[in-house]
């Protein structure tokens, strides 16, 4: 099986605390993890720094994606090597549409991929942004997202269900290899849970890797995960089954605290 | 906004695109300095009638008064002895594209004119240094007695219509430069648009300075009798130059009753220019004006277009976008003046500035008294691209009446880390991801631009921006 991210013993800072504290997962090609922790245990931080946020320093250990070292990465070098981020808060981008944006996301990753400038080529430019346009209408289809959409500025005035929906949009054209979900779940009423969770069932394919990352366990009853991992003060502290997650529903994480040492989370 | 901000190749530089001019293209030119027996050389050797040099000379001694203003930008190291206030290009000037001399309209290829032309243009009259050297404009409008030509054109075949208008607007003693403007000026448009005629495809004119040390005074006149409408487009791109050149323009509008003016204008100065501009337009009865203004480049540009509501229901608005790079200053905004009831008035203004770049909003409202009912709202916001760049506003308001609705907003907002972030995830570089935020910050005033002008714009502002990240 083809190790598709290896994360050895991380430690990562932020303002000069240390939040991650030797952290270590390896997913393989086509599972789905699920990272579960209570507030404040490092999750978010593990997802920006995977991202390469330049706010999270790294200060021990390493980050392997598909076979590279990727720490001296930029956010966008990793973006074009098949990680991908889903925000919890995504930002908004006042008078850039959705379809501008998108487009030059996708123009922009097969260039550093490929190396070939699709704008070069009028020809091929013109081709692409047909192919692009509709490929773009098939995915809002199948998540439900109005045509509109796309016209609107992007994040701008869109409702919680409506940010998280265009978050697996950009999934959906970006074909990462690794797509990490940070909390999606938060902010959704069940109605707009379920449609985002639908949407990424939909369209993720057995090639592709997800790391859901969440506070709760309601998100994995859609986005069904292969491996659950326990975060805890910045380290991993168990790691089982989907069944683990619906014990951590029921006992909480009291309950985790009690069945580890406490020397090692605190 | 239009993708193309980000499709440009961005090796080609700046320089390389604009930076480029003819040697001594010109025939003649005025010795340096400015006296009396300039104005007089300039007046003769246009053949002018007897009150324009009265006109002029008139102008001259305002200015030699007129104290430099003490407002705006740096303008100690700029010399009036070292300018040449008049330069003639070439002794034919062209009706048709194919009578152009080769030379400027190689230069004017490289700016894109012939392909303006060949979309869809309506009429030409592109000013290389101080003389209109190729105009056309089509028959139709020419049918329709509308007039497009060269103000000096203007001069000699409209004189009782340009006698009547000019200068009342911007009288000589409003302003030291526009007191310089009125002595030396030369060139610049004339529009004149008969009652209820409707231009419907905008009349464009691509100035450029192209002499090193050559003063660029042109002086526009646009006149839109009742129930008319015109879009008037001008674009500026100046070649890089090592010694200070001067841009000192006056532009006058009269909007009749019930008529529409725009006028949209695209400056690309290159970073050694002083462009002191005066805009001014008086708006009667019912009618419209809009400014809609992109400032790029320059050393210092102070520049703020003006509506005067002269009548009920006379309404006017300014877009104005500025883009303040390393080593420059932007000193815009926008004046309404509110001497009628029930005028309204929109200024909205964008600024963008990076490195040691500074922009500021300098505007002036004023409502009369008595002009009751009259609506106002000024917009100004600022965008810096890092820590050292700067913004400033200068909003000035003067109400006189109760009876009035006024608002005001004022933003200034950094490119963030996290918005960064967030694009650069998405494969975006930095630059890039820079770019497309600032396209999206100007977005409100680029929509409102014909569509040439609006990819030239966002690709001036991609070109200044190049390498000001990382």
């Amino acid at each position: 099986m083809e190790k598709l991210l290896e994360i050895k013993d991380l430690h990562v800072e932020v303002e000069n605390k240390e939040i991650l504290k030797g952290l270590s997962l390896t997913i393989n090609r086509g599972e789905i993890h699920a990272i579960m922790g209570p507030n404040g245990s490092g999750k978010s931080t593990l997802a920006n720094t995977l991202m390469g946020h330049p706010n999270y320093v790294v200060t021990k250990g390493e980050i392997i994606f598909k076979g590279q070292d990727i720490l001296e990465l930029s956010p966008d070098e990793r973006a074009a090597l098949g990680l991908f981020l889903a925000f919890q808060y995504p930002h908004e981008i006042p008078g850039v549409t959705l379809f501008n944006f998108l487009r030059t996301a996708v123009n922009s990753i097969q260039k550093k991929r490929t190396g070939e400038d699709i704008e070069k080529d009028r020809k091929k430019a013109a081709s692409s942004i047909l192919q692009f346009s509709k490929k773009l209408n098939e995915y809002m289809k199948l998540l439900g997202i109005d045509e509109s959409f796309s016209k609107r500025y992007v994040n701008e005035g869109f409702s919680g269900g409506e940010k998280k929906r265009a978050e697996i949009l950009q999934l959906a054209m970006l074909k990462p290899d690794l797509a990490i979900l940070d909390e999606t779940d938060s902010g959704l009423d069940i109605d707009a849970l379920k449609t985002v969770s639908d949407g990424v069932n939909k369209i993720v394919t057995p090639e592709q890797s997800i790391l859901v990352i969440t506070h709760y366990q309601r998100l994995l009853d859609y986005i069904k995960p292969h491996f659950v991992h326990v975060l805890v003060n910045g380290k991993l502290v168990m790691s089982d089954g989907p069944e683990l997650a619906l014990t951590l529903e029921e006992k909480g994480y009291d309950w985790v605290r009690d069945q580890v040492d406490t020397t090692i989370i605190n | 906004m239009n993708t193309d901000i980000l499709n440009i190749d961005r090796k080609e530089t700046y320089k390389e695109k604009y930076g480029f001019y003819d040697k001594d293209a010109f025939v003649y030119r005025t010795k340096k300095g400015l006296s009396a027996d300039v104005v007089k050389e300039i007046s003769g050797l246009k053949n002018e009638p007897e009150w324009m040099l009265k006109f002029r000379l008139k102008a001259l001694e305002i200015f030699m008064k007129k104290p430099m203003p003490n407002f705006g930008g740096d303008l100690s190291q700029l010399n009036f002895d070292e300018i040449y206030y008049y330069i003639k290009p070439s002794e034919r000037k062209g009706r048709t594209w194919d009578e152009v001399p080769e030379k400027v309209k190689t230069t004017f290829e490289k700016l894109g004119i012939p392909e303006a032309e060949r979309k869809f243009l309506a009429g030409v009259e592109a000013q290389y240094d101080s003389e209109s050297v190729y105009s056309s404009l089509k028959g139709q409008w020419e049918k329709l007695g509308v007039i497009f030509c060269s103000t000096d054109e203007a001069l000699k075949n409209y004189p009782d219509i340009l006698k009547q208008y000019f200068g009342t607007i911007i009288p000589p003693a409003d302003n030291k430069f526009a007191a310089l403007n009125s002595a030396v000026w030369s060139g610049g448009s004339f529009i004149y648009v008969p009652a209820g005629v409707h231009v419907d495809i905008p009349l464009q004119a691509y100035f450029r300075i192209n002499s090193e040390s050559a003063g660029q005074f042109e002086r526009t006149l646009i006149i839109a009798e009742p129930g008319s409408f015109v879009h008037y487009v001008e674009g500026c791109t100046a070649p890089v130059y090592a010694v200070d050149a001067l841009h000192s323009a006056v532009v006058e509008i009269i909007v009749k009753e019930g008529a529409r003016v725009r006028y949209t204008t695209i400056q690309n100065w290159s970073d050694n220019v002083y462009n002191l501009v005066t805009k001014r337009s008086a708006v009667y009865k019912d009618a419209t004006m809009e400014w809609v203004d992109g400032n790029i480049g320059s050393k210092l540009t102070m520049k703020y277009p003006a509506v005067y509501l002269m009548e009920k229901g006379a309404h006017g608005e300014v877009l104005s976008v500025a883009y303040a790079g390393d080593g420059q200053h932007q000193d815009t905004g926008g004046k309404a003046i509110h001497y009628a009831p029930h005028t309204s008035s929109i200024i909205t203004s964008k600024s963008i500035s990076k490195g040691t770049g500074r922009a500021s909003y300098r505007g002036l409202l004023k409502v009369m008294k008595d002009a009751k009912g009259s609506k106002s709202s000024v917009k100004c916001d600022a965008l810096l691209l890092d820590d050292t760049s700067r913004s400033d506003t200068y909003p000035k308001i003067e109400i006189d009446e109760d009876e009035v609705q006024i608002g005001h907003e004022a933003t200034v907002s950094r490119v963030g880390e996290e918005q960064l972030f967030y694009l650069q995830s998405r494969g975006l570089s930095e630059e890039q991801a820079t770019a497309m935020i600032v396209s999206g910050f100007i977005e409100p005033i680029v929509r409102e631009l014909p569509m040439e002008y609006a990819v030239e714009l966002n690709r001036l502002i991609a070109l200044e921006m190049e390498g000001s990240v990382g």
